[in-house]
């Protein structure tokens, strides 16, 4: 027997690492917190990405503030289409919720409807950011214009794009919903897109508020 | 172990809170005119509070198991040091 199988022989089955306990109606695995491994997994990568989203949003405050004059937002963007945009994001995460609700209670008609309802507001979002930066751009509000200009596309263009992720990995969910793959004992799948779903959601309040509003 | 109970949760009350926070807060950013530090202060609660909601009943951390909100809260922690270290070299008087 090598070290790894001893020490793994020497714990007790549920909470060895090498021997993960099925979870009851789920494809994944309950780990010795108790906690799905997906689920746990998600929770981890969003836990890098809240380090990501703050190294931006730090830099952004500190370049801000650092700066002997520094552009008025609402004179540049657009704030009431943005504030329009956050309350389309808020929505598909409400739909999203309520996809999983739906699951829950067995009821996969309403998951299925959800679940498209997330993904068209998800990919709405999108489409109003685009417009928003071709918009800026045909005014001249380009990346190299200025400090302001630099990072603002970086941070809202990171975030547009893990919503793009975001959109992609919904569309695959909810294909896998309509050929059935989902029930209401085994929908874990659901659960972890509306996780990060969710956090993207989180990170645009933040976003919102830091770059357009200060 | 089972998973814990995700409670009974109102959640279009919770959009509805997002909703009037969001336009509250964009009304105090436009109409208002304070001085620029309470503006900021009002901005960032607005903010903190519409995020703690999504966190708490759409991401279910209030339901969750204690182990995941301490890992959360420890990267929030990280995080908080990593942009006070960054205004703390705004902020303090250089040597």
């Amino acid at each position: 027997m090598d070290h790894t199988a001893a020490a793994a022989a020497s714990l007790p089955s549920a909470v060895s690492p090498l021997h993960p306990v099925p979870a009851h109606g789920h494809g994944s695995t309950e780990t010795s917190t108790g906690i799905h491994s997906d689920k746990l997994g998600m929770w981890v990568f969003l836990c890098s990405e809240v380090m990501f989203f703050t190294g931006l949003i730090g830099s952004y405050i500190v370049l801000r503030f650092g700066s002997a004059s520094w552009p008025d937002p609402s004179q540049t963007l657009n704030i009431w289409l943005t504030a329009f945009n956050t309350f389309v994001l808020i929505c598909s995460s409400v739909t999203m919720v309520k996809a999983l609700e739906a699951i829950r209670n067995g009821d996969l008609r309403k998951m299925k409807l959800f679940l498209c309802l997330t993904v068209l507001f998800g990919a709405f979002f999108l489409g109003v950011q685009v417009y928003e930066y071709s918009e800026l751009l045909h005014h001249g509000f380009t990346p190299s214009v200025s400090l302001f200009g630099s990072v603002f596309y970086t941070c809202t263009g990171f975030h547009g794009f893990h919503v793009f992720c975001g959109v992609v990995c919904m569309a695959f969910v909810t294909g896998k919903a309509f050929l059935g793959k989902y029930s209401q004992a085994s929908h874990q799948g659901i659960e972890t897109i509306g996780l990060y779903w969710h956090f993207v959601d989180l990170v645009w309040i933040i976003l919102f508020t830091i770059v357009y509003l200060f | 172990m089972a998973e814990p109970e995700h409670g009974h949760t109102n959640y279009m009350k919770i959009f509805w809170w997002l909703f009037g926070l969001t336009v509250t807060e964009v009304a105090f950013s436009v109409t208002l005119d304070l001085p620029k530090f309470a503006m900021i202060v009002g901005l960032v609660a607005f903010a903190i509070v519409k995020a703690v909601l999504v966190a708490l009943y759409f991401m279910h951390l209030k339901f969750e198991r204690k182990t995941l909100g301490i890992i959360f809260a420890s990267t929030l922690i990280l995080g908080a040091i990593l942009v006070s270290v960054g205004i703390g070299e705004l902020v303090l008087p250089r040597p």
